[in-house]
């Protein structure tokens, strides 16, 4: 590792403390996933990971690179723009298809589907 | 000196990285249900793409930048696919 002699040392400093608390975070993330009790739970402890983590090893990686090769280096925000994006409509397509399949199979801790389509001139559903 | 606390929390954070990849890996096996197993495939794309990550931190080459992309756009891709599977049973209609 001879690039790490090269980095000032704020730079490493920042850099370690960035990636050790991304890696924290999902570490904490995919432990909410074994202690967690029902899926619906559980589908929020992965997001710690995939947007806190991803966010936080990104900026260190950002800060390593800026300073090794003194310019800025950005392209890994790409990364970390794609993953924000990305992880709530992956995450509410497999909720929502969670909760079709459990309100197909008539799950009893599954909220019954509600929304009543009233025929009021307007066609919408007014349901709340 | 800093350069040895930036070697050892990259060390730390690989560590820690493996151990959350294991505990996705414990709930993809287990998982009671299929919509549990995808939650944790994409969990570990997630992982496997901040390994990469770091290891591109570790060795200071920007070639890692380029895997890590891939494997984001690839669990993406492979989630949406899984999860329409889920709603509908097929993948393409």
């Amino acid at each position: 590792m001879t690039h790490a002699e090269a980095l000032p040392a704020w730079a490493a400093l920042l850099t370690a403390f960035f990636v050790l608390l991304g890696a924290s975070l999902t570490l904490i993330g995919a432990i909410g996933t074994l202690q967690l009790r029902t899926f619906f739970e559980r589908i929020h402890a992965p997001t710690l990971g995939t947007s806190w983590g991803t966010g936080a090893i990104v900026i260190g990686s950002m800060i390593c690179f800026s300073v090794l090769q003194t310019r800025f280096v950005l392209h890994e925000i790409l990364i970390g723009i794609f993953v924000t994006v990305t992880t709530p409509v992956t995450l509410m397509l497999l909720a929502r298809a969670a909760l079709y399949r459990d309100r197909t199979e008539g799950n009893v801790e599954v909220p019954p589907h509600e929304v009543v389509a009233q025929k009021d001139g307007s066609g919408e559903p007014t349901g709340s | 000196m800093s350069a040895v606390v930036l070697v050892w929390a990259v060390t730390i954070a690989q560590c820690m990285l493996v151990v959350a990849m294991g505990c996705n890996v414990y709930r993809l096996v287990r998982g009671p249900r299929a919509q549990d197993r995808v939650l944790c495939l994409d969990a570990m794309y997630a992982n496997a793409m901040l390994l990469i990550l770091t290891f591109g931190i570790r060795t200071g080459s920007t070639f890692y930048f380029e895997a890590a992309l891939v494997i984001g756009v690839i669990g993406f891709v492979s989630t949406v696919a899984l999860a329409k599977f889920l709603m509908r049973g097929e993948v393409i209609e």
